[in-house]
């Protein structure tokens, strides 16, 4: 068996090729087949990127605060894991959604930022508390206190995000369109295929990369043990680090 | 060209640019990181191996030199 194939295992075989071809329909779908905006024009297309990047971000942060409840429960570091992964997959998301965010502001309102619209600050507000996750792992040493602060801090954030979702939509004065849900910014019939494949997409992608880190760090733990194994200078934990310790399988 | 294309094309391409590099720089990254296991691994395996062939010989002798006895 090759040893990339021993690494990654079949299902992220499968998730890889499955996320790029959704991804790449979704954009052949935004470009050939959904119509142009009239408010906004051709700049509009970015919304095919930028808002299923947000969602996914957001179905992150709540999905690691889920694996966090997952980990408090069962105390397994795979557990621990999961969630630590989730959470870095949406901080690098959420990086997109807010790049993306401000050059669709700039093409539409001439800004690249403005202060007084709730749902962009109310996102940059979430992107800064979960900033502060990775320095909060790094800043505990012992490997069980840091799993179980950190899944604390994932399941408190992790319930801040609908929350904090909910309190944007019921606010009133809004410049930022509403795609999903009401009838003014809301899309036409015919964006609606592209920008649902793209969110499906998003996520597929968000599944896949998570996976293989995932199947990173654990084949990192199991060429540690290994090397133990062969008498092999290799300790159990190399020092301070924010990611989790996982166990080899 | 510029005139065939609709307004605003800079900011929608810049916006996918911003995606896909993002992509690109993190399964980069990930690919150096696992390329590096891999090829720790690959020589941990062929340590394992030639470690078995030299057992296999030392066994090997050790019989057949019982068996000259």
């Amino acid at each position: 068996m090759p040893t990339s194939k021993r690494l990654y295992g079949n299902r992220l075989a499968i998730l890889a090729p499955l996320a790029t071809v959704v991804v790449l329909a979704s954009l052949a779908l935004a470009f050939f087949q959904a119509p142009i905006e009239a408010d906004q024009g051709f700049s509009q297309k970015i919304i095919y990127i930028h808002v299923p990047l947000a969602i996914t971000t957001l179905i992150g942060f709540i999905w690691g605060g889920i694996c966090a409840i997952q980990y408090l429960r069962s105390g397994d570091p795979r557990d621990d894991l999961r969630s630590y992964t989730a959470i870095h997959q949406s901080l690098i998301f959420c990086i997109g959604a807010l790049l993306t965010g401000m050059i669709w502001a700039k093409a539409s309102w001439g800004q690249w930022w403005v202060w007084d619209e709730p749902t962009l600050v109310s996102f940059l507000i979430v992107f800064l508390l979960y900033c502060t996750y990775q320095p909060l792992r790094f800043s505990i040493e012992d490997p069980e206190r840091q799993s179980r602060y950190a899944a604390v801090f994932a399941v408190v954030a992790g319930a801040f995000v609908p929350l904090n979702f909910i309190a944007v939509r019921l606010a009133d004065p809004l410049i930022h369109p509403r795609v999903l849900g009401t009838a003014e910014g809301g899309l036409t019939p015919g964006m609606r295929p592209a920008f649902y494949l793209g969110i499906l997409g998003a996520l597929l992608l968000f599944f896949t990369l998570c996976r293989y880190e995932m199947a990173n760090k654990h084949t990192r733990a199991q060429l540690k043990a290994l090397k133990r194994r062969f008498g092999q200078d290799a300790p159990a934990r190399a020092g301070r680090s924010s990611a989790p310790e996982v166990p080899a399988r | 060209m510029t005139e065939t294309l609709p307004p605003n094309t800079g900011f929608v391409a810049a916006a996918y640019l911003v995606f896909v590099a993002l992509l690109l720089i993190y399964v980069t990254i990930m690919s150096i990181r696992a390329s590096r296991l891999e090829r720790e691994l690959d020589q941990l395996l062929r340590e394992e191996d030639e470690e078995a062939v030299v057992v296999e010989a030392v066994a090997e002798e050790t019989v057949s030199g019982e068996a000259g006895r």
